[in-house]
């Protein structure tokens, strides 16, 4: 028989006022097993904590139940007095008698009534209550950051000089992302590649990081603290290892017609090329879709003019697989395509361009080397206009519902670009809303009105109509509600931001949701910002909603903060209440393991001894760090054989038997 | 100009019905004006297309009947096309047009007339439409 | 009229005290009969919560053994679909307990003696309100007799 010790709590008149309790004590004492009860205003004080850890000791219970407040309240509390006392904490039974009793309830002898049928159901369970140890597991002091942007880099160097080996996996050839394409930054109008490519190389150079460009995710398991990643290396077709980045293989190649990406395809590059010349890595990448070696079998000019003979042909995409603690994401975005939109020609005209390709336009390290200049003709422009909202706050089937957030202000920095370089060119915004939330965005952006003369209209454009050499823009000023007509040399289109096309596959891969656009979501939107619903998984950057660069860098730091935190601990420990196996009785029929929304059920093979015979059988077996013990598999099961510690089913079927008595 | 007087719900029985009959939801719009930008009929228009949404939200929609831009309209579906919001304000200027019709004088289509009318040219799909515009 | 017809109209008039045995997720709805408890909204003694730590925990079994039992009526509730700690628990809840329903007025218990809702740990007001709305409707039934062992004590 238990040896159980009842105490009951007066919290002051919160639960005394209520309830008799001598009644509950008198009621108490007559439970078969119970051999102490004792009472005390406040339990939860020192002196109730010693009430309760001498009376194990002196009286040798080996149970206790504690009729209180709400368990969310103290369990904690009093399961570490217990501890102490040398209990098992998981023996500590509490029966909630001030938030769902006393404090419910007006009649005394109804809340007395109820408040012995509580500690009945506590005691019955707590008899029926067993030793539970929470398991450790170690966790890989190593993290794995997806995305080499500027939210990646930002993470890394953080999680890297707290003192962490951190892997960047970038899927471009070269680390940088939107921000190394961005020509000056908005509110201080500074160089982007000046404040970025230090942080670039830092990345690169740190004995701590390790890059792996070019790469993609392939495979993703394990869970907190142990997750085992595939990386697949994409072939390069250039041994980096021997490759000095001498550049005459790109100068050289013969094929110079692919678009280059970093350009916006305002530029051509070779089939064997380097994304932009402050790459990190320095190496070239063969793109073998365009080049003549891999497409004819002819040419390898690249092969015989490199000096240090670094290029291989026959490279293959590698597996490389690795354990990592902590994972960030940092994906980033995208544009929207804007083909849908044929009110203004994106397609057919050149001097239709989107924001993106306008900063490639104005950056000196550009296609025209920061002349402002019109695709088409080379001439300068007269007039330029700025479209914003394209696609954004957009409900029909062509955009994106919600705000992009960076059109705004980055439409009144190029404005301002123009201005600054070609004070003569007039410049039209045409826009709904201005939306300037931001240290100094809003006098960034009346700058642009009052400083520059930049004519901002409140309206939207119609059409664009290409004629003659100019393009007739359509549009109205709501405002005066007066219709305009603009002859335009150049139209620059602020296409909203999207999700990147593959976050909904990487989502799948790492077990992390992502939302009706595509966008990660994280595990509260006010209270867990940088953290996802799957433990170990944090998420940085405009992968996770539209971002500006500082937003960027904070959230990056906060996941990275996050992510520390979880390595810095070495091991974890892992809540006891887990599923077990009965293997005796398990069939193997593998029910739970389609149930079970944490994965954490794997079949197993066990020899058993039947009839004298020994045998193999397929079981199920619980992977108690995985298994979070919500209890769903233990009624999926038809044999019964899967049952939840702490919460077991002749615990909770005792429960229900002393409740109806 | 005197002040406009700001009744929303004067006309709510009223506008209920245009949104009622149109299917749309004037407070979807957020007034950045792409339906007039793009409008070919603006030019004789008294009020402009963006303007009639903001009429209906305000409620005066005494200023939209009474204007010229509902029977300027030519039903193009420019504005429905492009609209941002994913509004169809060509239904909406249908919808207003329908409710002056319907409320004029008495019924001026009776069955009985539709024999001694009917042009075996005209397409059936117009004596339906006839009927819903004339009839009450 | 019959024994036992007696019997229940006296227990109708008299003292039926039912009992209504409420299983609650740890995560919304206990938590939301503790801020119910924080609010000081009143429902009846009649109701008893057992904790288990997600409404999926709930066996039918339990269901079972708490009509067996002599309970008037049961309610499970769990965190709103869609936030449910353990993502997708509530769903299999609502499932099981849907065909439960269907079975237990197939076997000629009055469905309005059970029933799963949803409480979220900020809704102690529906908490109160769904609780009173059990107990109205069993009430309304009298007593549970059907499934109830007449050899158990209650």
């Amino acid at each position: 028989m238990q040896r159980i010790g009842v105490f009951v709590c007066w919290c002051g008149t919160n639960i005394a006022g209520t309830v008799d309790i001598d009644q509950v004590k008198q009621a108490a004492e007559k439970i078969p097993g119970v051999v102490n009860v004792q009472d005390y205003q406040y339990m939860c004080s020192e002196v109730g904590q010693n009430l309760i850890k001498n009376a194990i000791k002196e009286q040798k219970l080996d149970r206790v139940v504690i009729a209180s407040c709400s368990p969310r309240m103290h369990e904690a509390t009093f399961r570490k007095a217990a501890k102490s006392a040398g209990l098992n904490p998981y023996l500590v039974e509490i029966a909630n008698i001030r938030e769902q009793c006393s404090w419910v309830h007006k009649n005394k002898e109804e809340a007395t009534e109820k408040a012995i049928a509580l500690v009945r159901a506590a005691v019955a369970k707590a008899t029926l209550n067993t030793e539970l140890v929470p398991g450790e597991i170690g966790v890989e002091p190593r993290a794995l950051e997806i995305g080499g942007g500027i939210a990646g880099i930002q993470t890394a160097l953080d999680i890297a000089e707290a003192g962490y080996k951190v892997d960047i996996i970038e899927k471009t050839p070269s680390i940088g992302g939107k921000m190394a394409q961005i020509d000056k930054t908005f509110p201080t109008l500074d160089c982007s590649a000046c404040i970025l490519t230090p942080k670039m190389v830092d990345a690169s150079t740190h004995p701590n990081i390790n890059l792996y460009t070019y790469s993609e995710v392939e495979a993703v398991q394990g869970y907190v603290g142990n997750f085992e990643v595939t990386i697949r290396q994409k072939a390069r077709s250039v041994n980096a290892d021997k490759c000095t980045g001498c550049g005459i293989c790109t100068d050289k190649c013969p094929s110079k017609k692919a678009e280059s990406e970093f350009d916006e395809g305002l530029r051509k590059r070779g089939a064997i090329y380097i994304p932009f010349p402050q790459a990190v890595p320095n190496v070239p990448v063969i793109d073998r879709e365009e080049c003549l070696k891999f497409k004819t079998g002819k040419c390898g000019l690249c092969e015989r003019v490199c000096p240090s003979g670094a290029i291989e042909f026959n490279q293959e995409d590698t597996l490389v697989t690795q354990k990592y603690g902590a994972i960030v994401v940092a994906t980033g975005y995208d544009l929207i395509n804007l083909d849908k939109f044929g009110e203004y020609p994106y397609t057919e005209h050149p001097d239709v361009i989107t924001s993106l390709e306008f900063e490639r336009l104005t950056s000196a390290a550009g296609p025209t080397a920061g002349k402002f200049l019109r695709p088409s003709n080379g001439n300068k422009p007269k007039k330029v206009v700025f479209v914003q909202c394209v696609g954004s706050r957009d409900k029909s089937s062509r955009g994106k519902t919600y705000c992009s957030k960076i059109c705004c202000m980055y439409t009144a920095k190029h404005a301002m670009l123009i201005k600054e370089k070609y004070p003569e060119i007039e410049v039209y915004v045409f826009y709904i809303d201005v939306r300037t939330p931001g240290k100094n965005f809003d006098e960034f952006q009346r700058r642009a009105v009052e400083e520059y003369g930049v004519n901002y209209i409140k309206g939207m454009v119609g059409k664009v109509f290409p004629e003659g050499d100019k393009l007739q823009v359509h549009g109205v000023d709501a405002l005066s509600s007066e219709t305009l007509i603009i002859d335009a040399d150049m139209v620059v289109l602020a296409a909203a931001t999207k999700a990147k096309d593959d976050a909904q596959e990487l989502g799948r891969k790492l077990s992390i949701s992502t939302d009706a656009n595509n966008f990660f979501t994280e595990a509260h939107p006010k209270l867990r910002p940088v953290e996802t619903h799957s433990a170990g998984i944090y998420l940085a950057g405009a992968c996770q909603g539209p971002k500006d660069i500082p937003e960027t860098v904070a959230q990056s730091s906060a996941a990275a903060a996050k992510a520390i935190g979880l390595l810095n601990k070495g091991k974890l420990v892992n809540n006891p209440c887990v599923s077990q196996v009965d293997e005796q009785i398990c069939s193997g029929c593998l029910a739970c393991t389609k149930m079970c929304p944490y994965e954490a059920i794997s079949s197993q093979v066990i020899e058993v001894k039947e009839q004298g015979k020994i045998v193999k059988k397929t079981v199920a077996h619980v992977n108690e760090a995985l298994c979070q013990g919500c209890g769903g598999c233990t009624v999926t099961c038809r044999a019964g054989a899967l049952d939840l510690k702490g919460f077991m089913n002749r615990q909770i079927l005792a429960e229900v038997d002393a409740i109806c008595l | 100009m005197g002040r406009m007087k700001i009744i929303p719900d004067a006309k709510k029985k009223e506008l209920q019905q245009i949104l009622e009959i149109s299917g749309e939801n004037v407070k979807d719009c957020m007034q950045c004006g792409k339906c007039t930008a793009g409008c070919p009929a603006s030019s004789s228009m008294d009020i402009l297309p963006h303007q009639v949404i903001r009429l209906l939200q305000l409620g005066q929609l005494d200023k939209v009947a009474n204007s010229q831009t509902i029977w300027s309209c030519a039903s193009c579906f420019t504005c429905t096309t492009r609209c941002p919001r994913n509004i169809d304000l060509a239904k909406l200027m249908e919808a207003v047009r329908l409710t002056i019709i319907r409320s004029k004088g008495s019924s001026r289509l009776k069955a009985d007339d539709v024999p001694g009318k009917i042009d075996p040219k005209m397409p059936q799909q117009a004596i339906v439409s006839g009927f819903r515009k004339y009839n009450k | 009229m019959s024994l036992e017809n007696k019997q229940i109209s006296s227990e109708n008039t008299s003292n039926f005290k039912p009992l209504i045995v409420a299983f609650c997720c740890n995560w919304c709805s206990y938590a939301g009969a503790d801020l119910a408890g924080t609010s000081r909204l009143n429902y009846p003694a009649n109701v008893k919560i057992i904790k288990v730590p997600c409404s999926c925990r709930v066996n039918p079994n339990f269901v079972l053994r708490a009509f067996q039992r002599g309970a008037d009526g049961v309610v499970i509730a769990g965190c709103h679909p869609g936030d449910c700690h353990y993502t997708s628990g509530n769903y299999y809840t609502r499932r099981r307990f849907t065909l439960m329903k269907n079975l237990l007025e197939y076997v000629g218990l009055e469905p309005e003696r059970f029933k799963v809702d949803w409480i979220s740990a900020g809704e102690g007001n529906k908490f109160a309100a769904v609780m009173n709305e059990a107990l109205e409707q069993v009430h309304k039934l009298g007593p549970n007799r059907k499934l109830r062992d007449a050899r158990w004590k209650r």
